[in-house]
């Protein structure tokens, strides 16, 4: 991440945040939904998925909303806030492929210091993720 | 005996009554938020913010402290490996609703859509429960994976005070399924999507099984030696149904080409350059051309074919620009 982290005078309506490509790996995918709590089969067990007419385990909702929000805070650093994350989901992430996250400025609210970030996740099969996160960023004193 | 509509309608009336109820008792966290399981985290999903792990850095940091990812909010409350297991999560009005669709036959769930607000960043020791509204139940829709309904579900979490900390909408589609669930076999979807390849018949099969072998013919009229492409049965010229054919050189020249931006469709890189190649030899060939920024591609271009693998089953000619 970003050692010095992004101020919000520092911001600007069409920004773009340093592409950031996922590897998808099974470890990757079966981590993040067993560290979430989610033991839903289908993103843990193979041949629970297969059954479903997937070719492998692929990610759950909440390990791609954690990897958009750290896309967010990889960029605007240890003093930025996340206020909301809103996305909609895409084709699936399954092992084997990579995502790469891309972001742009696409608001800044200046009395509450928060910018709004339009991300998108793409693998393989185009658009995983994409969706709006609004972050509150430092302030000059 | 039922009609589909009467069945329909009768399904609908019982999805009304879901509408705008609390799903049950509040769900409630088993562990306060806590160090390890905030450590986990970051490290299944790589994110290194110190403001999760790091007491030090956190403290000198707006946060003042450790605090949890904001996007961890829900695993406070799952249940873990009770998921897993048919029948060990009590009933209430949502699995309640998800099994009743499934009974009319919408058996498959996908989530779509999901909102997340933060109130506060939770820090360790804090007790997490949540309570869920089922907000609405949509009409009948038809959708790419099958007709069904979307569900919007709105879960409220709130701290030991009963202070909210946060909120979540969340929708799912409730679906039949337009393809029944595949069998577990290596025919399952492929974990990535391949380039559409052409059936190999009759009159074609030949320049395929040359192309696997790395080589590019043309097919030539035994009678008049007109040449042609793609293959076909019969000289358009003289209509004679006896041919051979002739290896191409692979040099050529751009006659026409357009670059695909949309549809995206899985399996091919945009912006594609798909091109009408003028071959040294006196017949055309549809192909792409690669090996040069798409822009670069001009009417008149000269370009070289080589055989190469696109995708693990697939090898086509594609042309680059002659340096």
């Amino acid at each position: 991440m970003s050692a010095q982290g992004i101020r919000f005078d520092g911001v600007k309506v069409g920004d773009t945040l340093p592409e950031l490509a996922i590897e998808l790996t099974a470890s990757l995918i079966v981590g993040g939904a067993l560290a979430s709590r989610d033991y839903t089969p289908v993103h843990h067990d193979r041949a629970a998925a297969q059954a479903q007419g997937m070719s492998d385990v692929f990610m759950n909702i909440l390990t791609t909303n954690g990897l958009v929000g750290r896309y967010v805070t990889d960029w605007a650093g240890i003093d930025a806030v996340i206020k909301r994350v809103a996305i909609k989901l895409g084709g699936p992430n399954l092992p084997g492929d990579t995502m790469r996250m891309t972001g742009t400025v696409k608001a800044v609210h200046a009395g509450e210091g928060v910018v709004e970030v339009e991300i998108a996740g793409k693998n393989a099969w185009g658009n995983h993720v994409t969706g709006t996160v609004s972050v509150a960023l430092p302030q000059p004193a | 005996m039922t009609r589909p509509d009467d069945r329909k309608r009768e399904l609908e009336a019982k999805l009304r009554a879901y509408v705008g109820a609390d799903i049950g008792a509040p769900e409630v966290g088993e562990d306060p938020v806590n160090e390890p399981m905030i450590r986990h985290w970051c490290q299944a999903l790589g994110d290194a913010n110190p403001a999760y792990t790091d007491p030090e850095r956190a403290k000198r940091s707006v946060h003042e402290g450790i605090v949890a990812p904001p996007t961890m909010l829900q695993a406070w409350v799952l249940q873990g490996i009770d998921m897993a297991i048919p029948g060990a999560l009590p009933m209430n009005k949502q699995r309640e609703l998800h099994a009743l669709l499934s009974e009319y036959g919408y058996t498959s769930v996908v989530a779509t859509d999901t909102e997340q607000t933060y109130e506060r960043y939770l820090r360790p020791g804090d007790q997490i429960s949540a309570t869920t509204v089922i907000e609405s139940v949509s009409e009948e829709k038809a959708t790419a994976l099958g007709i069904g309904y979307f569900i919007d579900t709105r879960t409220t979490f709130r701290d030991q005070d009963g202070a909210e900390v946060g909120s979540m909408t969340f929708r799912v589609l409730k679906f039949k399924p337009s393809q029944p669930p595949q069998v577990a076999t290596a025919d399952a979807a492929p974990a990535r999507p391949q380039r559409l390849r052409a059936p190999r018949a009759h009159d074609n099969g030949w320049w395929w099984e040359a192309i696997d072998r790395g080589e590019l013919r043309i097919q030539k009229c035994s009678a008049c030696g007109e040449l042609r492409h793609p293959p076909r049965p019969m000289c358009g010229k003289c209509q004679s149904t006896e041919w051979e054919s002739i290896a191409a050189s692979g040099r050529g020249t751009v006659y026409s080409y357009v670059v695909m931006h949309h549809p995206p469709i899985p399996g091919y890189e945009f912006p594609l350059p798909v091109a009408l190649i003028d071959l040294e030899e006196g017949t055309r060939i549809v192909s792409n051309v690669v090996g040069c920024p798409p822009e670069d591609v001009h009417i008149g271009m000269p370009v070289e074919a080589s055989v190469d693998a696109v995708g693990d089953e697939l090898k086509l000619p594609l042309f680059r620009p002659v340096q």
